[in-house]
């Protein structure tokens, strides 16, 4: 390892342990919960928070050895840019699909009709 | 606003990715990342279908902070939900009326739902007046939508003035 201050050795791997425990519960949530639309959550939550903490130790990292690197942002923009949007896509198909829920999944919807492809 | 720069926020949006992208900030970077600012908006203005202006850009700065508190507790509470053993979860489907309009509100607001604890927004209503939320352990739904309400889409009405 290079000489890397130890108040940034400590941080670094605070950030890295932090994230890859996220990104490692993410990918339980998938096992765990019990419907398609439950383990949804898992996977656009924890992952956002996983690979965040990854690219904050990875800014650190190279920002203390090398200079100031920031691209590492990027990531992160993107990744808060596509998760919310795939997990929309991945709601929509089930929904359509109808896909079965675990049974105390409460519908609350006054007008289903609204959110169907079939004509009523 | 002014021909040359359309659209003064993508611009300054534009430029800052740039400059990420490049990872330093030279003279000779700098200007060739100004240069595409005014030239990308410029060239692809007509491509917009959407467009929709910020009027409180300050209170953008905010909401993003919050949105950015509010991601990580609910990283803790979902974790929380898995880890749990047997924790009998409710979960819900709950139709969520929409007071904003507007492709770019609706989708920003969608995205913070799906972002923030314990919900996903899964359809846009036919009439595009209500989204349909998937809320993963809920008691309350009605609490649910009133808090969306008052923490994220009182302020995208204030910020896009919708």
């Amino acid at each position: 390892m290079t000489d890397l201050p130890q108040w940034a050795d400590l941080l670094i791997s605070f950030f890295l342990v932090l994230g890859s425990s996220f990104a490692f519960i993410g990918s339980l949530g998938l096992l765990r919960l019990p419907d398609f639309m439950a383990r949804l959550h898992a996977p656009t939550k924890n992952t956002t928070l996983g690979v965040g903490s990854v690219i904050i130790a990875s800014m650190l990292y190279f920002s203390v050895t090398d200079s100031l690197s920031l691209h590492e942002l990027l990531i992160a923009i993107f990744l808060f840019l596509t998760a919310p949007i795939s997990a929309h896509l991945l709601a929509k198909a089930g929904l359509h699909l109808e896909l079965e829920m675990t049974e105390n999944t409460r519908d609350l919807r006054k007008k289903p009709e609204q959110y169907s492809d079939k004509d009523h | 606003m002014s021909k040359l720069i359309p659209a003064p926020w993508w611009s300054l949006f534009l430029l800052l990715f740039w400059l990420l992208l490049q990872n330093t900030v030279s003279f000779g970077v700098t200007l060739l990342g100004l240069i595409l600012a005014v030239i990308i908006p410029l060239y692809t203005m007509r491509a917009r279908e959407y467009p929709t202006t910020l009027h409180r850009p300050l209170l953008a700065v905010q909401y993003f902070l919050i949105l950015l508190v509010d991601i990580i507790l609910s990283n803790f509470n979902i974790a929380a939900i898995i880890l749990m053993p047997k924790k009998r979860i409710q979960p819900a489907l709950i139709e969520f009326p929409l007071d904003v309009t507007g492709s770019v509100p609706i989708t920003i607001l969608a995205s913070t739902i799906s972002l923030t604890p314990g919900t996903i927004s899964a359809e846009l209503a036919r009439d595009g007046r209500s989204l349909l939320i998937h809320a993963l352990n809920v008691q309350d739904a009605d609490a649910t939508v009133q808090q969306i309400k008052q923490r994220y889409e009182r302020r995208l009405k204030e910020i896009f003035q919708c």
